[in-house]
């Protein structure tokens, strides 16, 4: 049961940053809608480094939860 | 919305998983049968729970084969419908695809065994009837839930021998943890079953067993057919280029071309720089593949239905694909500032700085497979979890309103659900491919001169 609480806080982190990236992102689109494609790459990218701590975490306490 | 899809799985999950709590009656904790077990038709109620005790009568009283069984419980026998396990059994692998009813597609079995050697056959061979398990038994293996067993027993005989339908035990260990193990019966005896072989060291489970399966499973099936489709596509596409030269695309060209180019001055070269060229054919290839693997996946039926990309194996080579490019290409000024940052203090690089930037260099990879296996694997169940409300409200088909009020929630829930799927199957193909590119590109980056 510990494992999965470890798992629930890890992906509240994720959310959290994901979150400012997404908000960001589409706050700089709105200032300049020409850089629209570099910005939704890097976006992407930077979602993609931070979902994979959560996914690190989610895995660790799949190790603990699972044999 | 993206983010919402993933994670909402475990929020759906936790609640299924209560109802099924709530539900389920309660399960003595049995004590494991001796392998040389009386002969079947004995004394039957003697290894029952008294609580179960109607419900087996029940079973042999209707079916006479896989009647009751002193193995353990059988498939037929079950009447609570489990949602998890229904989930988690759809999405593994197989050594048969289910097409309809009780009619399987049988595929090729190739199986080692120490002491036994290989044996070649067929899942035809097992007869494989309701929910995929075989009534034959050949040289020891049977087929258990479509995948193979085997009879760790070697007294028991080889060849084709008529099996009963195999039986399974939960047996809670101290720990409070519910092991499984299966059971089939020949001539009245119970024989325990080893699982297939899998090298994860135990820690997800199974570990090193007296046999090894290098079958065409629904995995590599689906692989091979779409590394087929992917050859006669890009041929037809490469064709028509060659012939239209200057001029106008045509045909299939007109569907490939845009995701070329996308990859080419999207992905490659503001990743990877001047020498993108050099990678494009890995890139190009992972890109189609994961994406060919992620779109068939979600056909429901017969040719598809594999969740190849969703199984952890797969994106593991396809990571470690990535992550031997990335660190055989990478040059000195790569391995200058990962090993030994120039303009930081030592004391700083010893403990903290060259520590993090190693582990960095196997995360990378790590995070790379799990994105791809944790989305894919998830889209999956939160799918088959909407499916299986139909069967959770309806009690498993004996409450009409409930069944009734299950598909209506469930059609559009699912119908949104492989929308979002669609969607994730694009992003995670892209996002593969992007931060491959990004890896390489970070390994031959070239030193800037001031």
């Amino acid at each position: 049961m510990y494992a999965a609480i470890g798992a629930g806080l890890a992906v509240i982190g994720a959310g959290i940053g994901i979150g400012q990236i997404g908000g960001k992102a589409v706050e700089g689109i709105a200032r300049q809608p020409e850089a629209a494609g570099l910005i939704r790459a890097n976006m992407i990218l930077m979602a993609a480094l931070v979902e994979g701590t959560a996914l690190v975490c989610m895995v660790l306490s799949f190790f603990v939860a699972a044999p | 919305m993206k983010v919402l899809g993933k994670y909402s799985f475990l929020l759906i999950f936790s609640v299924l998983g209560w109802n099924l709590i709530a539900q389920a009656p309660e399960h003595p904790v049995r004590q494991p049968v001796q392998q040389h077990a009386q002969p079947a038709d004995a004394h039957p109620e003697k290894h029952i729970a008294p609580d179960n005790a109607a419900e087996h009568g029940k079973a042999a009283a209707t079916g006479e084969h896989h009647g009751s069984n002193p193995c353990g419980h059988t498939t037929s026998e079950e009447t609570v419908f489990n949602a998890g396990e229904n989930a988690v059994h759809h999405i593994l692998d197989a050594n048969a695809i289910h097409i309809i009813g009780d009619l399987y597609f049988p595929l090729p079995c190739i199986l080692y065994a120490s002491g036994q050697g290989f044996t070649f056959t067929s899942t035809a061979a097992f007869q494989a009837h309701h929910h995929g398990n075989g009534t034959l038994a050949k040289d020891g293996y049977v087929l258990v839930h479509a995948n193979v067993m085997r009879v760790q027993d070697p007294n028991f005989p080889k060849g084709a021998v008529d099996v009963g339908e195999p039986a399974h035990q939960e047996v809670t260990m101290p720990q409070g943890k519910i092991k499984t193990t299966y059971y089939t019966s020949y001539d009245g005896t119970c024989y325990a079953l080893d699982t297939k072989t899998t090298y994860d060291g135990g820690i997800l489970g199974g570990g090193v067993t007296s046999f090894s399966d290098f079958s065409i499973t629904r995995n590599v099936f689906t692989m091979l057919l779409t590394a087929i489709l992917l050859f006669f596509t890009f041929r037809s596409a490469a064709r028509s280029a060659t012939r239209n030269r200057g001029k106008a695309p045509k045909g299939l060209q007109n569907f490939i071309e845009p995701f070329y180019t996308f990859i080419r001055d999207e992905v490659a070269q503001p990743s990877i720089g001047p020498k993108y060229e050099k990678y494009m054919p890995y890139l190009l290839s992972a890109f189609f593949f994961i994406l060919g693997l992620n779109l068939i996946g979600q056909i429901p039926f017969f040719p598809g239905s594999a969740n190849v990309t969703g199984n952890i194996s797969i994106t593991i080579v396809l990571a470690l694909l990535t992550f031997i490019i990335s660190t055989f290409s990478a040059n000195r000024h790569f391995w200058e500032h990962t090993l030994w940052m120039p303009g930081v203090p030592a004391v700083l690089k010893i403990l903290i700085l060259t520590p993090i930037e190693f582990l960095g260099i196997f995360l990378k990879p790590f995070t790379l497979l799990l994105r791809l296996f944790a989305n894919i694997t998830a889209g999956h169940i939160v799918v088959l979890s909407f499916v299986s409300l139909i069967f959770i409200l309806g009690k498993s088909g004996t409450s009409i309103p409930g069944s009734i009020a299950g598909v209506a929630a469930s059609i559009p829930l699912t119908l949104f659900m492989m929308a979002l799927e669609l969607l994730v199957a694009f992003l995670q193909a892209f996002i593969f491919t992007m931060l491959s590119a990004t890896y390489i590109g970070a390994a031959i980056e070239e030193p800037e001169h001031h």
